[in-house]
């Protein structure tokens, strides 16, 4: 919408070009005005390349973080004007260390919008249009209108949805040939610590996060927001005594740091953390718990950061100019001894629930309760959900199985959890719709009984 | 970290082109401060490409600071240079080479990144490697956790006691009986260690009708028997260090470091480290295994004290010359110490020091990446002999392959693609940052020596050089 204004009063050419000097794009047109080696084959080198950059392309960056402050510098400074950026959160204290497009002033106010003004400011003629929301707050027509989308997520969830989200943009025929011109390729960066990770993702084409969900290991890391406003696990409270309480405290005199093999900071941390879970009827804070959260710290690294959002915009900048071929397609960095990258294909799963166009078959033995689906779908590296809801049709009719996310139909639906399957009248190869936060589109279950395979 | 990062200085030359981003991720990480030296002008291209010149910077001098003169570099931890001339780049090399001080070499050229670390020695203390195993000193263990697991008694424990009894103490009383049936010695290969875990699952308790309880410690102690049985022995990499030539020039200038290593080497079988890894417990024995462990590290700490101590009277240095905390630091990783010693960049170019023929043989792999350390040391070749990088002018690309191929030629037999010549690589700028803090810090290990990023696969190579 606002693009369409400013069309209106001023065509956009003319203000991009008052905003160019000599030399300004120098660097980046020896690779777009000149053919060679390392070229994509379609690629036709030419000034039109860098005009469909400046004036046509439109990116999305989801997340305004560590990662995404990088890459919105990155990206504008390629090239890229007409970026959007989506992120909830507001700018922490704990922030400012690496997440460089904010300052003191800021704290308190969105990430996309800060992040948007840095680097609109900064960068003449570039255009990041800020939403301070969550992805879930738009649907399918706001991402068919970009032409790529870049994540740097903190969060595999929010990896998942937006996985799903493009997928189910994509556009099949009869014949069920795709379409290609529904394809929004994703570049998703990832970082831990001194590791991190960058993938290209062609959507219905090569593996998506489905496909390699087993590459991702449970999360351990806590924004620090949480862990000083809204705690909900035992982990928060002691991160909370660690981070917080400790340099307040000095419990074993002043500046000495915290000592995850000596029992007695530990034992400090763990009582603290204990006194912490009790204010907030937080249940199962342990000694072994505390120590193992305190000895396990990932701190975000600012350079690791960098990188991968480096390494992303590069493949952003492949993927849209084809000036080059784009990365094939799971890079693995990690330099806590040496400097190591491996690059390798990810595989395509052919039964993927996500990419696949195949039905999911769950096989169960006879007398399975509707609780050991719920249980299968949450603890199976494949699946993974966090709270999935569970419909049918019996005789033509919708009905409801087990639904977890509204607090009153879970009360009226909670007596099916120990009732058999067929006890509810579920039949070999009875379809089930299951859906979760993990995905915007529900994904449809074949269950098949194990005496049914003999 | 924060604690050698404050206060280092280091320095970059040339702040064009890789250079600014790599101070704003130095900062962000807490270098104490740095100096920026430069002696080119900006230009338009230069504020296209760089987050923190403005247009209004075009033309002006960046930061043309200081002219070379040894006494300002000397001043250093870390001097960085970037895409500087190779004659420049040789001089600073020898420089720094005789006054000790790591160099750091950024280069980048369209899709292609090259660092290079010019170092005569670097020692890690806290090297924090990704899979470590517990040191549990199963097959020597010390009196104090004998004397523990020999206090405890599984078969007059509760069945809660039972399953919550820590695994190393379920490991040690198992293998101690094992060792009574099998001459005093601990399984050994794969068909012993079978029947080894198949002794301890014999040792789940069973309720009334026959079935196993779950106990998870069990479990936890089975899947341990692979890791946990390994005989304690000096890492590789510490062994590299106790035979190294340092100890032969030992005196009194000698470093902390290796006035510890020698110490831990007259210490050396029984040095501990006082870890243990979680398990399930109930809280109060796992304080007390913990503590077992503790105890012993406490000993061997003041062990090695005492060693330390005697080596620095010797050497005529006060005892107390290396703190308490730095000693405890290091016997807590004696297992992960790591040493690097690098070569001069005289050595990489002199002809007869040069791996000519070793980095040659990359060369048979057609897709390997080494084949742009050449095309770059081709480029410098060019730079000097032109004042301008091959391919900067359209008309001249065509022109600019043929007389690459003649240093390329020259100097390797060899030639490669063309690249296009753009510096956009933020990439590199963030990898030498990284390594620029574990080379200031000690922590973590930095590559040896050189190592090239090529952008258009997402692939990348370490080399020695």
């Amino acid at each position: 919408m606002e693009v369409e204004e400013q069309c209106s009063e001023s065509p956009m050419f003319v203000e991009n070009k008052a905003d160019d000097w000599s030399g300004r794009w120098s660097h980046i047109q020896k690779l777009l005005m000149r053919s060679g080696p390392l070229a994509h084959q379609d690629f036709e080198p030419g000034p039109q390349v860098l005009e469909f950059m400046l004036e046509s392309a439109k990116i999305l960056v989801i997340g305004a973080g560590g990662l995404g402050c990088e890459l919105l510098k990155d990206l504008a400074l390629c090239g890229f004007r007409n970026i959007d950026v989506i992120d909830m959160d507001t700018i922490d204290v704990s922030n400012l260390n690496r997440q460089f497009l904010f300052r003191p002033k800021d704290i308190g106010r969105a990430k996309a919008e800060i992040a948007a003004e840095f680097v609109n400011s900064r960068i003449a003629g570039c255009k990041v249009t800020p939403h301070f929301k969550k992805i879930q707050d738009f649907d399918a027509d706001f991402y068919r209108g970009f032409h790529l989308i870049v994540c740097g997520l903190d969060s595999i969830i929010a990896r998942r949805w937006m996985n799903g989200m493009v997928l189910s943009l994509l556009e099949y025929d009869d014949d069920g040939i795709l379409d290609q011109t529904s394809i929004i390729p994703v570049v998703d960066g990832g970082t831990e610590g001194f590791k991190g990770n960058a993938r290209v993702i062609i959507p219905g084409l090569t593996a998506c996060i489905e496909c390699t969900l087993d590459l991702y290991p449970p999360q351990v890391n806590f924004p620090l927001c949480t862990i000083a406003h809204t705690p909900r696990l035992p982990e928060h409270c002691i991160e909370y005594a660690k981070v917080l309480v400790w340099p307040q405290e000095h419990p074993f005199g002043v500046g000495v740091p915290v000592d995850g093999d000596d029992p007695a900071h530990v034992q400090w941390i763990f009582l603290k953390a204990k006194e912490r879970a009790y204010n907030y009827s937080i249940q199962g804070l342990t000694y072994r718990l505390t120590q193992g959260v305190v000895k396990h710290i990932i701190p975000a690294v600012a350079s690791t950061n960098a990188l991968i959002a480096a390494a992303c915009a590069l493949e952003v900048f492949k993927l849209v100019s084809s000036c080059c071929n784009p990365l094939n397609n799971y890079m693995v960095f990690n330099d806590t001894d040496g400097l190591y990258t491996y690059t390798f294909e990810a595989e395509k799963k052919e039964d993927c629930a996500a990419c696949s166009q195949r039905p999911q078959v769950l096989t169960f033995p006879d007398d399975a309760t509707l609780k050991s689906v719920i249980d299968f779908l949450n603890d199976s590296p494949t699946y993974q959900m966090k709270a999935p809801s569970l419909t049918t049709m019996v005789d033509g009719k919708n009905k409801t199985l087990y639904i977890q996310s509204v607090k009153s139909l879970e009360e009226k639906t909670r007596h099916n959890l120990p009732k058999k399957l067929k006890d509810i009248g579920l039949v070999d190869g009875q379809e089930i719709v299951v859906a979760d936060s993990t995905t915007p589109k529900a994904i449809i279950c074949k269950i098949q009984f194990a005496s049914s395979m003999e | 970290m924060k604690r050698k990062a404050a206060g280092s200085p280091g320095t970059a030359r040339n702040s064009k082109m890789s250079k600014i981003p790599l101070d704003k991720n130095k900062k962000y990480d807490r270098i104490g401060s740095f100096t920026i030296l430069d002696g080119q002008k900006v230009t338009g291209e230069d504020v296209g490409n760089n987050f923190f010149l403005t247009k209004e910077a075009i033309g002006k001098t960046t930061n043309c600071l200081l002219q070379e003169n040894s006494d300002f570099f000397k001043s250093f931890s870390v001097v960085i240079a970037t895409q500087l001339p190779e004659e420049t780049l040789l001089n600073l090399g020898s420089l720094l080479w005789s006054h000790n001080i790591p160099l750091l070499v950024c280069r980048t050229y369209g899709f292609i990144g090259y660092m290079r670390i010019v170092l005569q020695e670097h020692c890690v203390i806290e090297s924090h490697p990704d899979n470590a195993h517990p040191d549990l000193r199963l097959d020597r263990p010390f009196p104090g956790l004998s004397q523990y697991v020999e206090m405890l008694d599984l078969n007059t424990m509760s069945k809660q006691e039972h399953g919550h009894t820590p695994y190393v103490v379920l490991l040690l009383k198992y293998l101690n009986r094992w060792k009574a049936e099998h001459d005093g010695k601990p399984p050994l290969n794969y068909k012993e260690k079978d029947a080894f875990k198949k002794m301890l699952r014999e040792g789940i308790l069973v309720n009334e009708h026959g079935v196993p309880e779950e106990e998870e410690n069990f479990d936890e102690a089975i899947k341990a028997v692979n890791t946990a049985l390994v005989p304690t022995r000096i890492p590789s990499e510490v062994s590299k260090i106790f035979s190294d030539n340092s100890f032969s020039n030992f005196n009194e200038s000698s470093s902390s470091f290796w006035i510890l290593a020698k110490a831990t080497k007259e210490f050396i079988e029984n040095e501990g480290q006082g870890s243990i890894p979680d398990m399930t417990a109930d809280s109060k024995r796992y304080i007390e295994l913990q503590n077992v462990y503790q105890e012993q590290a406490r000993k061997d700490v003041a062990v090695i004290t005492q060693r330390v101590q005697k080596i620095l009277l010797d050497l005529g240095k006060s005892a107390d010359t290396i703190q308490d905390s730095e000693i405890r630091l290091f016997c807590k990783n004696a297992a992960f110490l790591r040493l690097i010693r690098g070569r001069s960049l005289a050595e990489e170019y002199r002809p007869n020091t040069a791996k000519a023929s070793e980095l040659g043989s990359y060369l048979d792999d057609a897709d390997s990446d080494v084949v742009f350390y050449f095309l770059l040391k081709a480029v410098d070749r060019f730079y000097t002999q032109y004042h301008r990088y091959p391919g900067n002018f359209d008309d001249q690309v065509e022109v600019d392959v043929v007389k690459l191929k003649v240093p390329a030629l020259a100097r390797f037999s060899k030639s490669g693609p063309l690249m296009q010549t753009s510096k956009k690589n933020t990439y590199m700028k963030c990898s030498a940052a990284q390594e620029v803090i574990k080379l200031i810090t000690h922590q973590f290990v930095p590559f040896n020596n050189t190592y090239i990023y090529n952008g258009s696969t997402g692939c990348s190579i370490t080399l020695q050089v």
